[in-house]
């Protein structure tokens, strides 16, 4: 059954369960008795019993079965293929899986026959079943609320307790996300440092996570050292702090102390389009114009330049930040009081010397915490890199090289067919655990900053 | 005492105003370098990208001759479906150059129109059975390596070696061009066809469709998902250690790396989930995960300008808390609500990096039809594009990056004039 | 209300009507007129001499028509009801009001014949040589020393490091904060006590060595103990500076000035020797003030 004819169906019952609540309480009414609340919230709580239990039934099933089925297809799984490593096994699935489309060409298909039929066999019982319990859950449901519906039984109540918790469950899916990426990342982060460790992964600095399957190829062990990935990122990102802050604080402090109220009107959401252009079209413009123009400017200058530079990469998503910075700084100094500015100006000094003397003195922590917002920002960004900084990892700090960075190297490691389990996609988590890490730290410091310069001025 | 103080004062006064001069150009200067950056960006995209909503189409007298094609029947699918189109191509382009008799020169001509050109063929087929045995006139899209022929991208100047076109086909073209054949009309290809390894077959419909399809999951997740949590942490929670730790996870949520969500994505979803890999109903549900911080912010900004007053105002009618919220509180939030999930989509409508993590960066030709199916969405396809080397690509990238840009500019207006429209004093 | 045409047409005669009205108290007397200063608005040779100042915040006029001489090393109050712009009026006497936008002066104000809103004057002088410090202390994110230093800094008034640190002990001498704060110097200003903070804020003015000390209020987010070391402290002032004080509190000006001006929705209605304004005020409104029963 399709998502949208689920959805129909559920929402017919919903409407039907609703009327023929609503209509039980009026029918109260009719015979004189005074319900306790009104029949719009029985209708509302009777809609609750039919549907909820039914509701979350179909979703911890789906979500579930399809591990059940997994387990079962690989317990009798025939012999040549039962007896791989667990990396071909999830390929085999994935075939068996596959054999009922049509389209679908395997070269396995005779010998994994008997599988995908019980495959098939399995998935629509497993959809019968679904489908037949989640009917008798919305009888037992109707039969349970149809019973409960009295002239004194408090639906407002019964109903907005429902409610209420359906809030605080929604409160919690932040909650759940955050665990799940720490779970979920650590999990396999640990998995990679059972066969890499730890400490060859932080302080090496070789990287080279091309490993081969078969032990007889040519260059078969892979080396895990991040460091030059480390030295890449912070690299490129310094390059874009270089860019963004100077020029990120400078339009703050020319909007919101010098220009005229027109200007501004006009400039601060021009300024801002430059956040809200996809990264993907950044990394479009870097890999495209950028990198080539500084490769031939380096040529006419007699400088070697790699067609992959940090320096291009780094201009680029610079320029992406300047209006994540400058909005920020615009925060900050505009929640620096006017007595400050006042006392500077009663004193004859000019425009700059209050600026540069009082007012960023006074705003720098605010100033600060909206740099290291920008610096985890650079950290984490990922397609600019992806589509202009270099593949290979080198340990320079050569802005004209080409360096590789955290977000590259995950996302080269896990897009494409991998295989699940071999140090190579896991490197990728371990690497999107340092990357978490890395960006939380700075996120923690620099809200913390933030509000604490905030209070100081409230 | 004091006259010497002054008369030190307005000796500094030139060097001080001479800094400050140079401190308000400095300031003035920063935000034309923004400027200059967001200009020096559209300029490019749409200078490459402009060519891209054009396409050259040759006009041929194709012979819809039945032996040829060996179609007997339009109606059954597999005589339709494996029909000799790339037959009567050809014999369309052998008849309207019958001085190309070489081997060398016959391939020369075929590689005028565009390999995929059969497709276009077989569609007309299909709307008009009645073709059948007759000549018509069709359109049909050029070569790439034309297409850039034609829209000046390609040097006549260079030697023949240096250029993919030679100089047999240029002369082809020209001739085309004097009689009236060869023209570039607007591209509807782009906008309804699928992707394609072939720059002047591929199109952004898919994407498109993609985009709106996980998007639609989006909304229909995080707005509620994230009003809800709003209204309970602005009007539920208790003070209590649990709301401050939701309330710090949001803030760090809005600042994670949007990557890590599809590590999330990837891990959970669809490695203990199981759920399909590449489909708009996992992207959808990853980009929910990444907007929630987003929306839930706004919202419970949108909440906390409701004045008190009001609600102090129901409540002494004796409406219970519940009734206040939904009665009274959600519909004057709502408007700063949707400004904010409005910000929200556009976000998630130009995200890339999560969708790459759970496989929607597969080459699908065919426009998706329902949220389980393999798709892939507008950003992911213009990354896509821009690894192809073809010259046309480029210009292909950026007609789907300024499609792109047109949408988000378009949200964005919406929101601020929502905003505008509803933007309430109290 | 008085209608905007008595203004205009009082305007060229102003002193003489003042002078010869001062003495017909059933004029004065009369509560609802009050368009007319009442008292001696001008000195001998004053230190500045304002003339038919108006002052408007955006459509809304809050300074109508105020005339006023500040004499020579005199203290003189600026007293009234809360909103009757005694405080805007303060600031237009080193060009505050052009950091509020909306904000538009016209009338003539002179310092020692210079016209301070001559367009060709720059600001940056005047301030040097008219100081002011203000209703709350706002002493500066930085070191007690920087604090004091930064006027000297900021104008190159001190050509060395000695010279600076001799600045910076005579105002916190003079501002009466040296005991205090001479152990502390490199400890931020904004550590102090809120007393502190303004006498800070007081020698930060007086590090500049200006001619005039502009006070708003000095005192209101004072406690009385930090307010009475102020009062001593303006009283040594007056030797060297002229100082204009706009103070809420009536006792305040009657402890400081030598003259007192009482201003009432924006009209200057009274001005005098403070001790005949608080003994014997010629103006109903200003008596009912002073007595206590408005304001």
């Amino acid at each position: 059954m399709s998502l949208s004819t689920l959805f129909t169906i559920a929402l017919i019952v919903v409407i039907l369960a609703f009327y023929t609540g609503q209509r039980k309480a009026l029918g109260f009414r009719m015979s004189g008795g005074a319900p306790h609340s009104l029949p719009f919230y029985h209708g509302s709580w009777f809609a609750v019993c039919v549907l909820l239990p039914a509701a979350l039934f179909l979703l911890v099933w789906s979500v579930g079965d399809g591990a059940v089925i997994k387990s079962i297809i690989l317990a009798d799984l025939p012999e040549p293929f039962a007896s791989q490593s667990t990396q071909e096994i999830q390929l085999v699935y994935s075939e068996i899986t596959q054999l009922g489309q049509s389209s679908f060409v395997s070269n396995n298909a005779a010998a994994l026959a008997a599988s995908g039929k019980e495959f098939q066999a399995l998935h629509s019982l497993s959809a019968q079943l679904k489908y037949s319990f989640a009917s008798v859950l919305v009888f037992i449901g109707a039969i349970y609320g149809w019973t409960r519906l009295q002239p004194h039984f408090n639906a407002r109540v019964k109903f907005e307790g429902t409610v209420r918790k359906v809030l605080f469950l929604s409160a919690s899916v932040a909650i759940l996300t955050t665990l799940g990426i720490i779970f979920s990342v650590l999990f396999e982060a640990l998995r990679f440092f059972d066969s890499v460790s730890i400490v060859d992964f932080i302080f090496g600095t070789h990287w080279s996570p091309q490993m081969s399957i078969r032990e007889d190829q040519v260059g078969s062990s892979g080396a895990f050292g991040a460091v030059p990935l480390f030295v890449g990122t912070l690299l490129i990102s310094a390059i874009a702090m270089l860019v963004a802050v100077p020029v990120g604080l400078m339009s703050a402090i020319y909007l919101s102390e010098y220009a005229s109220r027109r200007f501004r009107a006009w400039a601060k959401p021009l300024l801002e389009v430059l956040a809200g252009i996809p990264t993907v079209v950044y990394g479009f413009f870097a890999a495209i114009t950028v990198a080539p123009l500084l490769r031939n400017l380096g040529e006419t200058l007699g400088l070697s330049v790699a067609s992959e530079s940090a320096l291009a990469v780094g201009l680029v998503m610079g320029v992406m930040i300047i209006p994540f910075v400058s909005s920020l700084s615009d925060d900050v100094i505009n929640a620096v009081p006017q007595t400050m500015r006042d006392g500077s100006y009663g004193l004859g000094a000019t425009r700059s010397e209050t600026i540069r003397q009082v007012i960023i003195p006074a705003a720098l922590p605010g100033i600060v915490g909206s740099v290291l917002l920008a610096v985890s920002r650079a950290i984490g960004e990922t397609m600019i890199v992806v589509m202009a900084a270099g593949l290979s990892a080198r340990l320079t700090v050569n802005p004209l090289e080409a360096v590789t960075t955290v977000t590259v190297q995950i996302v080269t490691l896990l897009v494409g067919d991998q295989e699940f389990d071999s140090p190579k996609t896991l490197a990728a988590f371990a690497l999107g655990l340092m990357l978490f890490i890395t960006t939380l730290c700075l996120n923690i410091i620099a809200l913390h900053i933030v509000r604490r310069y905030r209070e100081q001025y409230d | 005492m004091s006259q010497t103080t002054i008369d030190i004062v307005n000796k500094n006064l030139a060097k001080r105003y001479a800094r400050e001069k140079r401190f308000r150009l400095l300031g003035f200067g920063s935000v034309m370098i923004g400027f200059a950056a967001l200009v020096f960006l559209l300029v490019t995209i749409v200078g490459d990208g402009w060519g891209a909503f054009k396409q050259s189409s040759v006009r041929l007298q194709l012979n819809f001759d039945q032996s040829v094609l060996s179609i007997e029947d339009v109606a059954d699918e597999e005589q339709w479906q494996y029909g000799n189109y790339i037959g009567v191509i050809k014999a369309a382009l052998r008849q309207r150059f019958p001085e190309m008799t070489s081997r060398a020169q016959k391939k020369l001509i075929y590689r005028m129109v565009s390999p995929g050109a059969d497709h276009q063929v077989r569609q007309l087929l299909k709307k008009n059975p009645d073709w059948l045995g007759s000549i018509q006139e069709v359109w049909l899209p050029a070569d790439d390596d034309i297409d850039s022929f034609v829209k000046g991208h390609v040097d006549r100047s260079l030697p023949e070696s240096d250029r993919r076109i030679k100089d047999t086909q240029i002369a082809l073209v020209d001739a085309l061009q004097e009689s009236g054949d060869l023209k570039l009309k607007f591209n509807t290809l782009l906008f309804t066809a699928g992707d394609s390894r072939e720059p002047e077959q591929a199109g952004i419909r898919g994407a498109l469709v993609g985009s709106f399809l996980t998007l639609l999951v989006t909304l229909g997740l995080s707005f509620p998902i994230g009003v809800a949590a709003a209204l309970y942490l602005e009007e539920f929670a208790p003070k209590n250690r649990f709301t401050d730790m939701i309330e710090v996870n949001i803030n760090n949520l809005a600042a994670v790396p949007s990557i890590v969500f599809g590590l999330l994505g990837l891990a959970v979803f669809l490695n203990v989930f199981g759920l399909p890999r590449s489909v708009p109903l996992l992207g959808g549900i990853v980009l929910t995960l990444m907007t929630l911080p987003t929306i839930i912010i706004s919202s419970r900004a949108a909440l906390k300008a409701v004045p008190p007053s009001i609600k102090e105002a129901a409540l002494g009618l004796g409406a219970s808390k519940m009734q206040v919220i939904f009665h009274h509180v959600l519909p004057l939030a709502l408007p700063g609500m949707l400004t904010g999930a409005i910000i929200g989509m556009a976000q998630a409508l130009g995200e890339t990096a999560p969708l790459l993590m759970i496989g929607m960066v597969a080459f699908i030709v065919d426009v998706p039809g329902s949220f389980t199916d393999p798709a892939t969405v507008l950003p992911v396809q213009i990354f896509l594009w821009s690894d192809s080397p073809e010259r046309a690509f480029i210009e292909r990238t950026s007609g789907a990056i300024m499609v792109l840009l047109t949408f988000l500019i378009t949200m964005n207006a919406v929101a601020v004039l929502l905003r505008k429209r509803f933007e309430r004093r109290w | 209300m008085p209608s905007g045409k008595i203004t205009s047409v009082t305007e060229p005669t102003n002193q003489l009507h003042a002078a010869s009205s001062s003495n017909d108290a059933s004029l004065a007397n009369r509560a609802n007129d009050y368009s007319e200063t009442v008292g001696n608005i001008r000195v001998d040779s004053p230190k500045m001499s304002m003339s038919n100042v108006d002052v408007f915040y955006g459509e809304k006029q809050a300074i109508f028509d105020v005339s006023l001489d500040i004499a020579k090393n005199e203290v003189i109050a600026m007293i009234g009801p809360s909103g009757c712009g005694k405080s805007t009026f303060l600031r237009c006497l080193n060009r505050m009001n052009d950091t509020i936008d909306i904000c538009r002066v016209s009338g003539k104000i002179l310092l020692e014949h210079e016209d301070i809103y001559d367009p060709k004057l720059d600001v940056v002088p005047l301030r040097a040589r008219v100081g002011i410090v203000f209703q709350k202390p706002n002493p500066f994110p930085k070191s007690i020393y920087d604090n004091v230093a930064y006027g000297p800094r900021i104008h190159g008034l001190a050509t060395s490091k000695v010279e600076l640190d001799e600045i910076v002990e005579t105002s916190l001498r003079r501002a009466g904060l040296w005991s205090e704060a001479k152990d502390r110097l490199d400890q931020p200003g904004t550590g102090l006590s809120g007393g502190q903070q303004q006498r800070l804020c007081i020698a930060r003015t007086i590090a500049v060595s200006p001619e005039v000390i502009l006070m708003d209020e000095p005192c209101s987010a004072l406690d009385p103990i930090a307010t009475a070391r102020i009062e001593e402290l303006i009283d040594e002032l007056r030797s060297n500076y002229t100082i204009a004080i706009v103070t809420h509190s009536m006792q305040q000006a009657a402890r400081v000035s030598n003259r007192t001006a009482y201003f009432h929705l924006g009209y200057l209605v009274e001005v005098g020797e403070t001790n005949d304004i608080f003994t014997n005020p010629n103006h109903k409104l200003t008596e009912d003030y002073i007595t206590g029963r408005f304001g």
